[in-house]
């Protein structure tokens, strides 16, 4: 359902603030979402000013500078520093991206906000839960089903078959597009979500996967496909550069043609 | 000895549009085609109201000249006209958007880049069509 409101155990309280060092010239304030679940307070904005002359250009080298040097506790997920891994997906500025390939320079308004991916239960800090986004995607079968015997060699595809996965295969899985999503901030229990109809859609057009009806007949349901309303956020936030809401519109496609 | 199993209270859900209670600041930074979308459904509500009106004008006028004059001396009223108005924007701008969508549909104009702009040719349709609309009106006297 529509949340105006958080619930109560979610609002955001006003935090701690953490002075810059003496000597700083160049001070940047980043303000940032803390939740400690050991704790019983609700989650509060904490601020550092950050002395930025002393650490790297983008969001990560930041959080990675707060932790070194002025708050050990903070706590988020990072391991590439490259764009490659997607675990340091996390809402910056009020949109999706990843912190290591996201200058904090780049963030508009005076301070840099960071929190967790949203609308998803926090583990704590900037770390969200994403069991149910990955169950989602194990729901859709991301994997190649055959029914003819297997060639002795390879699986073959013409170079045209294959040109169709581009845009598809560079997913990360970092759940930016997904946790853009109102549709799935409002029913993430029964939408799968863009990330996951992405995959679908890349599963759905490989030319070697020979499951493509009953894909199909997974999909056909009031919730899992069709609360996608092309509000577009997921592809406007994609930290790759993909298209959720344009395979999402190919596999409404696949399903009208097979009916017409 | 075993640990007793730790205790985790219910986490909390991480902000999404909000970050807090009423009045409490915005979490998400609006793109242009997420205003095209609740846009779309609110107008769709308006004229949901404004098929109702059109309704109630039919029976006026089934009623007889003084309910009739009546009711259109209620649609004339200055209230009256701000809801038309807003109703004549609604229905232009549910049709762009519509169409819109029925581009979409076919798997065209999804990219962000055609999406943003297709987003501010819907809003400039909707205005230029609506103030066409009640100039005309304005200039056959029908105001």
């Amino acid at each position: 359902m529509v949340e105006l409101v958080m619930p109560k155990n979610s609002r955001v309280q006003k935090g701690r603030h953490h002075p810059a060092p003496d000597g700083a010239k160049t001070v940047k304030t980043f303000k940032v979402y803390r939740y400690d679940p050991e704790g019983t307070e609700n989650p509060r904005w904490d601020t550092y000013d950050v002395d930025v002359d002393a650490c790297g250009p983008m969001v990560l080298d930041v959080l990675i500078h707060i932790k070194n040097t002025m708050d050990p506790g903070l706590a988020f997920r990072r391991s590439c520093r490259e764009g490659v891994c997607g675990s340091c997906a996390m809402n910056i500025g009020g949109r999706n991206t990843l912190a290591c390939t996201h200058g904090w320079s780049e963030v508009p308004g005076k301070d840099v906000q960071v929190s967790p991916l949203p609308s998803m239960p926090v583990l704590k800090d900037l770390i969200p839960d994403l069991t149910q986004f990955y169950a989602q995607y194990a729901s859709i079968e991301p994997w190649l089903h055959t029914e003819t015997p297997e060639p002795q060699k390879e699986w073959l595809q013409s170079p045209e078959d294959r040109e169709k996965l581009d845009g598809l295969y560079e997913c990360i899985l970092c759940a930016c597009c997904t946790t853009s999503c109102p549709s799935y901030w409002w029913n993430a229990d029964k939408y799968l979500g863009p990330a996951t109809l992405l995959q679908s859609y890349r599963w759905l057009i490989d030319s070697r996967d020979e499951a493509t009806g009953e894909r199909l007949d997974a999909l056909e349901d009031p919730f899992k496909l069709y609360r996608c309303h092309t509000i577009m956020n997921c592809a406007q936030v994609c930290p790759k550069g993909l298209n959720p809401a344009k395979a999402i519109a190919e596999v409404k496609k696949m399903l009208v043609d097979r009916v017409v | 000895m075993t640990d007793a199993p730790i205790k985790r209270r219910e986490p909390p859900k991480s902000p999404h549009l909000v970050t807090g209670g009423l009045g409490s600041p915005l979490l998400w930074r609006w793109h242009i085609t997420m205003w095209t979308s609740i846009l779309h459904r609110a107008t769709g509500v308006a004229l949901y109201v404004g098929a109702l009106i059109v309704a109630a004008w039919a029976v006026s006028l089934a009623s007889g000249p003084e309910t009739y004059a009546g009711f259109k001396a209620l649609l004339g009223s200055i209230p009256g006209k701000v809801v038309m108005f807003g109703l004549t924007l609604s229905i232009f701008y549910h049709l762009g958007n519509g169409i819109r969508h029925l581009v979409w549909d076919t798997g065209h104009g999804l990219d962000v880049k055609s999406a943003n702009a297709s987003a501010v040719v819907v809003f400039a349709f909707a205005a230029a069509a609506t103030l066409a609309i009640w100039a005309i009106a304005s200039q056959t006297g029908a105001l």
